[in-house]
C-alpha cells in the first residue's frame, strides 16, 4: 500500500499543473467568446481560487512521493 | 458528563449552527427576488448574475473566516469565538432585510448587500469549526460520531427552515395567492431576513449558558495553548500535510455530493426540468425532511465501523448513479412523445391597461394536460398597442409544468436518495475532521479544509455545473462531470492514504 501512495504522488503533483493549465485555457477562450464584465469576474474568481489549491494539490503530492503519508499520526506528539 | 449536559451542549451548538445556515441559505433561495430589487432592472440575466456573483463571494470568503475566526477560536477560546459569529451573522442577516433597494438608494444598495454578503461568508466560516469542535471535545471517544453527527443535521435543517419560511411568508400576505406573491415579491421577502434576529437572541441566550470546552480550559490552564495557530496549523509539515489530507482525502468530495444532492438537484429540477417554483422546492423540503434522521444514523454507525468507509460508499454511490438518477428526473418531466389530452386544453386571455399610453399587457394562459399527468402551464405576455398600424413585438414565452401526485412523489423518492448519500458523506465527517488535529489548534486546522471542500469545491457546484451545460449545451447531464470527477480523485486519495481508526485521543 505505502508503494500505491508514493507512486500516486507523482499523480497529484502532474495533476496540479495541468489544473491550472485548463482553468486558464477555458477562462481564457470563454473571456474571449463573451468579453463582457460577468464573464471576466466569474473566469477570474475561478482562477484566483483554484490556483492556490492546485498548488496545495502539487505539495499533497510532493508529502506523498516522500512517504509522509506512509504513517499517519495518532497523537499530537508525532506531528 | 451527565446525559442532561450534553443534551445541553449538544442544543446550544446545534441551534445556533442551524440558525446561522438558515441565514446563509434564505439569500441564495431568494437570489431572484434580490436581483430584482438591488440591480438594475434593465438587464435581468445581468441582474440573477450578479446576484450569484454575490452567492459565489459568501461561498469564496468562507475559507477567509475560517482562518479569522479559526485562530480567535484556538487563543481565546471556542465558546466566545461561536457566540461572536453568531452575532455577526445574525446582525448582517437583520440588515440585509433593511436595506433599500436599488431604485430608492442607487448603487448603495447592491455594494451593501454585498458587504453584508461577505460578512456572513466570514461568521459561517468561523462558526462550523467551533460547535463541531465544542461537541466533540465534551463527547466520550466511543460516541463522537454521534453526538458530532447533530451539528451535521443543521445545515440540511437550515435549509428546510429557509424553505418552509420562505413558503410560508409567500402566501401568508394576502387571501388572494397572486396578490401574496406579488406583495412577497415586493417587501415580503425581507420578513425571512428579518425574522432571524429573533432566532439570533434565542441562540444567544441558549449559548452564554454555557462554559468552556473541559479540554481547551485544560490547555488553558496548563498554559498550553498556541501562540500562533495558524503557523502552528500551515507552516508545519507535520500538521500541513493533514490539512491537505483533509481537503483532498475528505471534504473535497463530501462537499460535491452535498452541494450536487441539495442544491444542483433543486435548481436542475426547476430550470432544467421546468417544475413549478412551489413544486422544486416542497420536492426538496420532503426529500429533506425523511433523509436528515440518516445523518445521526451514520454518524452513530462511524464510532462502531469507522468514518472512512462511510463516507467513502456515500462518494462511490453517487458517482455511480448521479447520472442515472438525474436522468430519471428529465424523462419524468419531458413531454416529448407523451400524449397531451387536446380536449382538456384550456386558454385564458387576460389584458391589463397600461396607465396613460391607452396599450395594454396581454397575458395568454395555456394550459396543456397530458395523459401521463404532467400539466404545462404556459404564459405568454406581449403588448397591445392602441395604434392597431402597430404591430406586436415578440411575445415573451415562459412554461412550467406540474407533476401530478404519483410523478411528484417518483421525485422526491429520487431527490432523497441523493440526500441518503450526503447524509454519508456529511453524518460522519465532523469527527473524522476533529480527530485528525490537536486540541491546541483544531478550530483552526479543521475549518479551513472543511469551507473550501465545502465552500468553494461544493459551495461552486451548481454554478459550475450550469456554466457547463452552457459551454457543451449539446447534453443535458454534462454539469455532472464536475462533482462526478472531483468525488473520484476524492475517493481514491481517501481509500488509500485515510486510515480507519476508531475512537481516537483528541485529548492532546
Amino acid at each position: 500500500m505505502n508503494s500505491i501512495k508514493k507512486n500516486s504522488g507523482i499523480i497529484w503533483i502532474l495533476l496540479g499543473p495541468f489544473a491550472i493549465f485548463y482553468l486558464i485555457k477555458t477562462a481564457a477562450s470563454e473571456i474571449a467568446k463573451k468579453p463582457v464584465i460577468d464573464t471576466k469576474i466569474q473566469w477570474i474568481v475561478f482562477v484566483v481560487i483554484f490556483i492556490p489549491i492546485a498548488i496545495g494539490l502539487m505539495i499533497f503530492g510532493w508529502y506523498a512521493l516522500k512517504g509522509e503519508y506512509d504513517h499517519l499520526p495518532e497523537s499530537s506528539k508525532e506531528l | 458528563m451527565k446525559p442532561t449536559s450534553i443534551r445541553s451542549v449538544i442544543l446550544a451548538s446545534s441551534v445556533g449552527t442551524l440558525i446561522e445556515w438558515y441565514d446563509f441559505y434564505i439569500f441564495g433561495s431568494l437570489a431572484t427576488v434580490i436581483a430584482s430589487q438591488f440591480f438594475p432592472k434593465t438587464n435581468p440575466t445581468a441582474a440573477l448574475l450578479s446576484t450569484l456573483a454575490t452567492f459565489a463571494a459568501g461561498f469564496i470568503v468562507r475559507p477567509f473566516g475560517a482562518l479569522v475566526f479559526g485562530r480567535l477560536g484556538d487563543l481565546i477560546g471556542r465558546k466566545y469565538t461561536f457566540m461572536l459569529t453568531l452575532i455577526i451573522m445574525g446582525g448582517s442577516t437583520f440588515a440585509i432585510g433593511l436595506v433599500p433597494s436599488y431604485e430608492s438608494i442607487g448603487v448603495f444598495a447592491p455594494i451593501l448587500i454585498l458587504l453584508l454578503r461577505l460578512l456572513q461568508g466570514l461568521a459561517l466560516g468561523g462558526e462550523y469549526g467551533g460547535a463541531a469542535t465544542y461537541v466533540a471535545e465534551h463527547a466520550p471517544p466511543d460516541r463522537r460520531g454521534y453526538f458530532t453527527s447533530w451539528i451535521q443535521t443543521t445545515a440540511t435543517l437550515g435549509l428546510f427552515l429557509s424553505l418552509g419560511i420562505i413558503l410560508i411568508t409567500r402566501h401568508s400576505l394576502d387571501a388572494d395567492r397572486a396578490t401574496s406573491i406579488t406583495k412577497f415579491n415586493d417587501w415580503g421577502w425581507r420578513i425571512p431576513f428579518l425574522v432571524s434576529i429573533v432566532l439570533v437572541a434565542v441562540s444567544i441566550y441558549i449559548r452564554l449558558k454555557m462554559k468552556e470546552s473541559p479540554l481547551f480550559s485544560k490547555l488553558k490552564t496548563e498554559g498550553k495553548t498556541s501562540v500562533n495557530p495558524l503557523k502552528e496549523s500551515f507552516a508545519h509539515k507535520g500538521n500541513l500535510k493533514m490539512v491537505l489530507l483533509a481537503l483532498f482525502g475528505a471534504t473535497m468530495g463530501q462537499g460535491v455530493v452535498w452541494y450536487t444532492g441539495q442544491f444542483y438537484a433543486q435548481s436542475f429540477i426547476e430550470n432544467v426540468c421546468k417544475i413549478d417554483f412551489e413544486q422544486s422546492r416542497t420536492i426538496l423540503i420532503w426529500a429533506i425532511l425523511f433523509a436528515t434522521p440518516l445523518f445521526v444514523v451514520f454518524g452513530k454507525w462511524s464510532d462502531k465501523v469507522g468514518r472512512k468507509w462511510i463516507m467513502l460508499t456515500g462518494m462511490l454511490l453517487a458517482i455511480i448513479t448521479y447520472r442515472p438518477l438525474f436522468n430519471q428526473l428529465l424523462s419524468i418531466s419531458d413531454t416529448t412523445g407523451k400524449k397531451e389530452l387536446i380536449t382538456r386544453m384550456e386558454i385564458k386571455t387576460k389584458m391589463v391597461p397600461i396607465v396613460n399610453t391607452g396599450n395594454s399587457l396581454r397575458t395568454v394562459t395555456t394550459n396543456h394536460f397530458y395523459k401521463e399527468g404532467i400539466q404545462v402551464i404556459e404564459n405568454k405576455t406581449d403588448t397591445v398597442y392602441a395604434d392597431q398600424s402597430r404591430l406586436s413585438l415578440k411575445p415573451d414565452i415562459k412554461a412550467t409544468k406540474l407533476l401530478n401526485d404519483e410523478n411528484y412523489r417518483w421525485m422526491i423518492i429520487i431527490v432523497f436518495i441523493m440526500i441518503v448519500y450526503v447524509t454519508m458523506v456529511y453524518g460522519p465527517i465532523a469527527a473524522f475532521l476533529v480527530e485528525m488535529f490537536p486540541t491546541k489548534i483544531r478550530y483552526t486546522s479543521m475549518s479551513l479544509p472543511y469551507h473550501i471542500g465545502n465552500g468553494v469545491f461544493g459551495g461552486l457546484t451548481p454554478f459550475i455545473a450550469t456554466l457547463l451545460t452552457t459551454i457543451y449545451t449539446g447534453d443535458k447531464l454534462v454539469g455532472l462531470y464536475y462533482p462526478i470527477i472531483i468525488a473520484g480523485v476524492c475517493l481514491f486519495i481517501g481509500a488509500i492514504y485515510i486510515t480507519n481508526k476508531i475512537g481516537l485521543n483528541v485529548n492532546d
